[in-house]
């Protein structure tokens, strides 16, 4: 039923097809964001009205109310844009290799990995917001690599299988970063269990500087994969006779992949559910073949901003770091879905 | 017709001996190990033969017996646990870390010290329990919807979606009470140190009616193997099977996760390894899976305790440690076994 109408615009050897469906969407979903990102700007301790904004913006606004939105909302509100479209990204990509919907980068250890990286250098290193990251990549990279050649097999990655040792990967550096946190002093523990909940408490430009960076080096490899992706669906077999290099694309995909989700855990801690979410949703916004990591960006971005903004404003009388409110949400979301169909 | 069912039952009672010794053999090189070895033979007569002014054998009695006594039936419960989820949701990775059951539990735990101030095992463990049947029945009647039996992946599905809603509930508790915070963390890796007998004795119980009421569910169980229709041809009832089912669970995995904490990969690991070698007939395969269920916690627990002397790695870190290799190693071997 779905037709596969649509305009390939080309730019030299880079070439993406233009689908009215996906870009009405995504359109959608940008106003939103934007919706969002100037919320979060007006919203806080000290409310704004849209006349303070536009003299904040102009620079003709009192310097310390300045300092507050240009220097903290706006950073962390760009952080949670940029990390939620990392990690929108990532699920894209992840449930695509997988072909299944449970694949999404925290359900098959990559986070795990991660947040494993970044408690091993709180816990015995010491903090640092640059190291902290580094670590994170690190440990998220070497946690994508185990994963990926324990699940090879006779030169090929099953989908299930990569689901499964994921599964078994994460649940042992899981295990040892609890054991971490349990051998360390209760002070080290408490910033590193604040810090695996995901936060985005007290982020900066230079969390921002991270999170848009990395954006910028991934979005455009991961935009050009997904076509070869699309055709993998398919199946091995039919990607590979029209030409597609599966292992190859698979591999380089994967790496890519772990770097996006392992860039988001680096700034905000493993933020759950954002991956799997933005992903379904993208997909049932817009019902069309193919994979849709672009949408899938936008979206996160979305569910992030819109995370974080009832985060901060939330007051349950109990820390709700943005982590914790995606996990309550996304939780329910998944429930919701159960409940409804299948 | 008579001579194969023989065969068969003594199949059975040559697998269920064979993983009783094993189980037996790694208790007592379990007892011995430690930072004062004691060699097997005397590990016996300690418990053949005690004598209360032989300083091995207080040891042996006082300190490490309770450990690995509490091991093994926790060990137990988890393997049969797993093994009856596996069977009923025919998903082959099922395991109460992963069905949402111990998530359940733990949020009780944590509303028990955080909310209720209650800091002792036999306190814990009715929480434990109810926490554990409430995540069980809620992850069932996700997986399950008008009329149909839950299929595998709406279960896994329901279990994974309870697990993080309940596990961001239970984490926000734990961030805004740092003594909670202090004493869930020894709680929630998993752990056999320093239990003692009290523990075993206040969950024995609740495993033994487990254990039995397991047993009981074992033709129904072999029916549903075949699948839900020919099941109700047989002229079993699948709803009551999985139903029963779901009630050993509860008990088995919230026993066992009031005594020791959250503890993965046991149920998991067991119930796949004894699959290899009985299959899906279920008279052999619960006995199995329950004595390897044991043995691999004393396993997990005596390494923890020897890898890293002086100090010591929990048993929940243990398990996971040695346990996630092994499933990867089944996943990488051979197809995962249809259910």
């Amino acid at each position: 039923m779905t037709v596969v109408s649509g305009r390939t615009l080309r730019v030299g050897d880079f070439s993406i097809r233009i689908r009215p469906r996906i870009v009405t969407v995504g359109l959608i979903a940008a106003a939103v964001l934007g919706a969002g990102i100037i919320a979060s700007l007006m919203i806080g301790t000290i409310p704004l009205d849209a006349g303070d904004l536009v003299a904040v913006l102009s620079g003709e606004a009192k310097p310390s109310l300045t300092r507050s939105v240009l220097g903290r909302r706006l950073p962390r509100a760009l952080t949670a844009a940029a990390v939620g479209a990392l990690l929108g990204m990532s699920g894209a990509v992840f449930q695509s290799l997988s072909r299944n919907p449970l694949g999404s980068p925290d359900i098959i250890g990559f986070t795990s990995g991660a947040a494993t990286g970044a408690v091993l250098q709180i816990v015995v290193f010491g903090g640092g917001m640059l190291a902290t990251a580094a670590a994170a990549i690190i440990g998220g990279v070497i946690t994508a690599f185990a994963v990926y050649f324990l699940a090879r097999r006779d030169g090929v990655t099953g989908g299930l299988r990569l689901v499964l040792v994921g599964i078994g990967v994460g649940a042992v550096v899981s295990a040892f970063s609890s054991l971490l946190i349990a051998r360390a002093d209760i002070n080290d523990a408490m910033v590193a269990q604040l810090w695996s909940a995901g936060s985005l408490l007290g982020r900066g430009w230079l969390h921002a500087a991270v999170a848009i960076a990395a954006l910028a080096l991934v979005a455009p490899l991961l935009l050009t994969l997904g076509r070869s992706l699309a055709l993998m669906e398919m199946g091995d077999d039919a990607a590979h006779s029209v030409g597609v290099r599966v292992e190859r694309i698979r591999f380089v995909a994967l790496i890519v992949g772990v770097v996006a989700a392992a860039a988001a855990v680096a700034v905000a801690g493993p933020i759950a559910f954002i991956a799997f979410a933005a992903a379904h949703i993208a997909r049932h916004l817009a019902p069309v073949p193919g994979v849709l990591v672009g949408l899938s960006a936008v979206v996160g971005a979305v569910l992030l901003t819109g995370a974080d903004l009832l985060a901060q404003n939330l007051d349950v009388g109990m820390r709700t770091p943005v982590g914790l409110v995606t996990s309550l949400l996304g939780g329910l979301y998944l429930l919701w879905l159960l409940a409804r169909r299948i | 017709m008579d001579s194969p069912r023989r065969s068969a039952a003594s199949r059975t009672a040559a697998l269920v001996a064979a993983s009783a010794l094993a189980l037996a053999a790694t208790a007592i090189l379990g007892i011995g190990l430690g930072s004062n070895p004691i060699p097997p033979a005397r590990v016996v007569e300690a418990l053949v033969a005690y004598d209360p002014t032989h300083n091995d054998h207080l040891v042996v009695v006082l300190s490490r017996l309770p450990r690995i006594a509490l091991g093994v039936i926790v060990g137990a419960a988890l393997g049969l646990a797993g093994t009856l989820m596996q069977s009923v949701t025919r998903n082959p990775l099922a395991d109460p870390g992963i069905l949402g059951v111990n998530a359940g539990a733990s949020f009780a735990v944590v509303i028990a010290i955080a909310f209720l101030g209650i800091t002792d095992v036999s306190g814990y463990i009715w929480f434990s329990f109810v926490g554990a049947a409430a995540a069980a029945a809620l992850v069932y009647l996700l997986g399950s919807s008008r009329g149909n039996v839950g299929t595998p992946v709406r279960i896994a599905l329901g279990g994974t979606a309870v697990s993080i809603v309940i596990g961001a509930l239970t984490q926000m508790v734990l961030l805004s009470n740092d003594a909670a915070f202090n004493s869930f963390r020894f709680w929630a890796i998993g752990s056999l140190q320093g239990r003692d007998f009290g523990v075993a004795f206040t969950v024995l119980p609740f495993v033994a009616v487990g254990i039995v009421l397991s047993l009981a569910l074992i033709s129904p169980l072999n029916a549903i193997t075949l699948g839900d229709d020919v099941a109700t041809g047989l002229g079993t009832s699948a709803l009551g099977a999985r139903i029963g089912a779901a009630v050993a669970v509860v008990l088995l995995a919230g026993a066992a996760t009031a005594a020791a904490g959250p503890i993965g990969f046991i149920g998991l690991g067991s119930a796949h390894v004894a699959r290899f070698f009985t299959g899906n007939e279920h008279r052999r395969l619960l006995p199995t899976a329950m004595l390897l269920g044991a043995t691999l916690l004393v396993i997990a627990d005596t390494l923890g305790r020897v890898v890293v002397a002086p100090a010591e790695l929990q048993t929940g870190v243990a398990a996971a440690l040695f346990g996630g290799p092994l499933f990867v190693a089944l996943v990488r071997s051979r197809k995962v076994a249809a259910l």
